[in-house]
């Protein structure tokens, strides 16, 4: 039978693999963004899960919201990543520091 | 015995999927493989029940983020061969603190009991979908709205980010369009016969 304690395993597992990724490609900026959806997704997989077996549906509301978050900052992400890029000509982001004032 | 079985499959998929996200060489690979693991999340959830949120995960994830993703990785020119210089040199650390990270949230969530009603889902007497409808327009209103404020932020900010005014363009100049007058537009002659139109 499966339990909260399964979703919660896949969700750490998922939570993990997105902090890897962030700390493996640390210069290529469009898979750290993909890192983070993964987190994002790891989070709103554990408060569906809470939602459901608690019977309670406000973590199914409070995933809706992450959802909401996360579709922003990936726009805002990848707008900024464009600017970038149509500066400098690549997204290295050890290059980011000069992009100060 | 099918819910343990689809459980399981979409699980391994999910992870196995966000293994090839962070280890795929091309970057439109790693975005494909986002779209399946975003799937099969969505798979996941319907298992419990949440219906309205899975749809919206595949609506939202797949159908907007997913393709913004692949949008911005096919249309900036990058040479993403150069990008992956330090990947190996940051493998045993990266790896040692996923291991470690893992084996924490392990112990936190095994050394706290989860409370009750963690064994089976409780049966529901409304529809997902009526039951979220009705607690969003209600007691999460003000909160629903925000959000809606988060994105439209998000919209405006997204625009004015990677807006810019080219020279080359003739664009429509409104206020000059406006401020036209019939008089300095229109022109009553009145020509003899035999005689042209002088301009």
């Amino acid at each position: 039978m499966i339990g909260l304690g399964h979703y919660l395993a896949v969700a750490a597992t998922l939570f993990v693999l997105g902090v890897l990724g962030i700390f493996l490609n640390r210069r290529n900026v469009i898979l750290m963004l993909m890192a983070i959806e993964l987190i994002l997704l790891s989070v709103n997989i554990n408060l569906v899960a809470f939602s459901a077996f608690l019977g309670d549906l406000t973590g199914q509301v409070m995933a809706m919201f992450v959802l909401t978050v996360a579709a922003a900052e990936a726009a805002i992400g990848l707008a900024i990543l464009v600017v970038f890029f149509r500066r400098r000509g690549s997204i290295a982001v050890d290059d980011v520091n000069r992009m100060r004032g | 015995m099918i819910a343990l079985i689809a459980f399981y499959l979409f699980a391994t998929l999910t992870i196995a999927s966000a293994v090839a996200v962070i280890f795929a060489r091309n970057p439109v690979h790693s975005v494909l493989w986002l779209i399946l693991a975003f799937f099969n999340a969505a798979g996941l959830m319907l298992l419990v029940g949440a219906e309205f949120i899975a749809m919206l995960l595949v609506i939202v994830y797949v159908g907007a983020v997913a393709v913004l993703f692949l949008f911005v990785v096919m249309m900036l020119d990058v040479d993403f061969a150069s990008l992956r210089s330090g990947f190996t040199k940051n493998l045993p650390f990266g790896l040692l603190v996923a291991l470690v990270l893992l084996a924490e949230i392990i112990i936190a969530v095994s050394a706290r009991n989860v409370g009750p009603g963690t064994g089976v889902i409780p049966t529901v007497t409304q529809p997902n979908v009526v039951a979220l409808g009705e607690m969003l327009y209600s007691r999460y209103l003000f909160p629903f709205e925000i959000a809606g404020l988060i994105l439209l932020v998000a919209m405006i900010g997204a625009i004015v980010l990677t807006h810019r005014s080219r020279g080359d363009v003739r664009g429509q100049n409104v206020s000059k369009q406006i401020g036209r007058r019939p008089r300095d537009a229109v022109k009553n002659m009145q020509p003899g016969v035999g005689e042209g139109m002088i301009l």
